[in-house]
């Protein structure tokens, strides 16, 4: 293939990864700029969303493109709901402690993930896509489920935007953000909105998973490339900015594309290291981030 | 209708600050808490929204006990507050710092009318994120907060701190000018010519302590209780 096609393809893979890096990024960035809570589980919570998708797509007897729709919406309300649990009953109790909460979610990563290896078995297990399809350039074909991916990321983000800035919810959540104390004395529940975000923060990786699995299977350690990604991204965006995470999953996803294809994958990942580590030497708040 | 403390001790985990504290505050009346740095006045307003935990003690409004309410159930009462510093949410737009009052006693555009006309300024720049208006600006929209919640108690923490005259007399004003409608104020405020001016009584409070309450008409500028709980 020319150079130029090829470049095409890369920056399409690109634009894929970083829609759903986004997505689940988002997640971790809004947990942790609400509730000051690293979420070293969130990786996991994709995985679940993934697992989820393929028991909703394997025993409902639905066709493919109805099944993965219910798989949409079931899997984000169940990982959602696993999250408030574990909202209510572990960093509760912690006082969101920031220390306390990091040991407290890397326990939870390994229970979930050692009751998905459990109930859902060691192997990688295929969704069909909620439709086969595929787009002909003048140089390769490319699957049109792929772009769809991009598209249904793309309308959650502005979903995710959109509640944010213009819901009662949304305000609730962003004065909780600022200063907790002063949200309360002005009627705001912060113990429901922290369960509330955490639940979200969730939902949102839950999300990624659907649209992803029937590209890459699901597994029971499938969450540790979105959770390291995510970290990097959320890193180099700035703690708790909206914006910058989804600018870095922009560059860290394009980039990756562009590198894994023209050179390799390990070269892409030791790159969007290079950069967290250049980050935090020289802007360690972030490309968006504001100075603490 | 009144605001009623009695006996109150309240603190930081196991740091007892304020130590079996009374006061009261009655409807139309300017209470004014005055005493020095550290003497736990902001304490009190915390302990008062429940921000604080009391650990002994009962605060009640008209007779129902508030003090064992979760926190953000207080303001639903009618208790709102006017932090030192002004706490804004400073990110937040001036409209939606408004929007984050009203949600509280779900207050419509009808309060929200009543003080964006109480403060025409801030009603020019609703679109302006709160952080970058001036501090007078910025006090003025603290107050506003709180008065979206049509309370029948306000709490105010030292509301003229760091202000200019003429702002001084713009805040004094509207206080004076709520006084008439029947609320119930409290004044956390350090200067001697003010608290005469605008109070009805006064709380002189050292040591997490109300050490006097004296009705204001019984006070002179070169009152004792000054020196002894000011240092003026
Ligand atoms: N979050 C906190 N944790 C522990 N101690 C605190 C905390 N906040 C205040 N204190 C202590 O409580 C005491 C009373 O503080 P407070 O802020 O109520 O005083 P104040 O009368 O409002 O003083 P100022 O005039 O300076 O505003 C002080 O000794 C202070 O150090
Ligand atoms: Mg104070």
């Amino acid at each position: 293939m020319a150079f130029g096609p090829f470049l095409f393809l890369a920056l399409l893979e690109g634009t894929v990864m970083a829609a759903v890096l986004a997505l689940t990024a988002i997640g971790l960035s809004l947990v942790f700029g609400v509730m000051r809570v690293v979420n070293v589980a969130h990786g996991e919570f994709f995985m679940l969303g993934a697992v989820t998708a393929w028991f909703v797509t394997h025993y409902l007897p639905f066709p493919p493109a109805i099944g993965w729709l219910a798989a949409l919406l079931i899997a984000p309300l169940v990982v959602g709901a696993i999250a408030w649990l574990a909202d209510v009953f572990v960093l509760k109790r912690l006082k969101y402690d920031p220390e306390a909460t990091i040991v407290a979610t890397i326990g939870l990563l390994y229970i979930l993930q050692q009751t998905a290896l459990t109930f859902y078995g060691p192997d990688a297990r295929p969704v069909e896509p909620p439709f086969n399809l595929r787009l002909q350039f003048p140089w390769f074909g490319y699957s049109g489920y792929k772009l769809f991916v991009v598209l249904a990321a793309g309308l959650i983000l502005l979903g995710v935007w959109a509640f944010m800035t213009r819901t009662k919810a949304g305000l609730v959540m962003r004065a909780t953000q600022v200063d907790m104390e002063t949200a309360r004395a002005f009627g705001i529940n912060v113990d429901r909105v922290y369960a509330g975000t955490f639940a979200l923060g969730a939902a949102l990786a839950a999300a990624a998973a659907v649209l992803i699995v029937p590209i890459q299977q699901a597994h029971y350690l499938m969450g540790h490339d979105p959770l390291l990604l995510s970290f990097i991204v959320v890193i180099i965006g700035g703690l708790g900015s909206l914006r910058g995470t989804l600018v870095a999953a922009l560059i860290i996803g394009l980039s990756d594309g562009v590198i894994s294809m023209f050179f390799s994958p390990t070269l892409a990942k030791i790159i969007a290291t290079l950069l967290v580590a250049l980050v935090l030497v020289f802007r360690p708040q972030g490309l968006f981030g504001a100075k603490t | 209708m009144m605001l009623k403390v009695e006996g109150l001790s309240a603190g930081y985990g196991n740091i007892t600050i304020l130590r079996d504290l009374s006061f009261q505050a009655q409807a139309g009346e300017v209470t004014c808490i005055m005493g020095r740095n550290g003497a736990g006045k902001s304490t009190l307003m915390k302990a008062i929204m429940g921000l604080v935990p009391a650990s002994a003690g009962t605060i009640t409004l008209n007779g129902k006990a508030v003090q064992s309410l979760p926190a953000h159930k207080v303001p639903m009462e009618g208790i709102a507050y006017v932090p030192q510093g002004r706490r804004l949410f400073g990110p937040l737009t001036v409209a939606e710092n408004i929007e984050v009052g009203l949600l509280a006693r779900k207050k419509g555009a009808k309060t929200r009318d009543f003080v964006l006309d109480l403060f025409p300024r801030l009603r020019e720049r609703l679109d302006q994120v709160s952080s970058t208006l001036s501090g007078g600006e910025q006090q003025m929209l603290a107050i506003a907060r709180a008065l979206c919640l049509e309370p029948q108690v306000l709490l105010l923490d030292e509301p003229t701190e760091g202000l200019q005259p003429s702002m001084i007399q713009l805040i004094r004003d509207t206080v004076l000018s709520l006084r008439k409608t029947g609320m119930a104020t409290v004044l956390v405020e350090q200067r001697v010519d003010a608290v005469l001016k605008m109070s009805d009584r006064v709380c002189f409070m050292a040591h997490g302590r109300v050490e006097a309450e004296v009705a204001t008409g019984d006070l002179g500028p070169q009152s004792s209780l000054f020196r002894q709980f000011v240092g003026v």
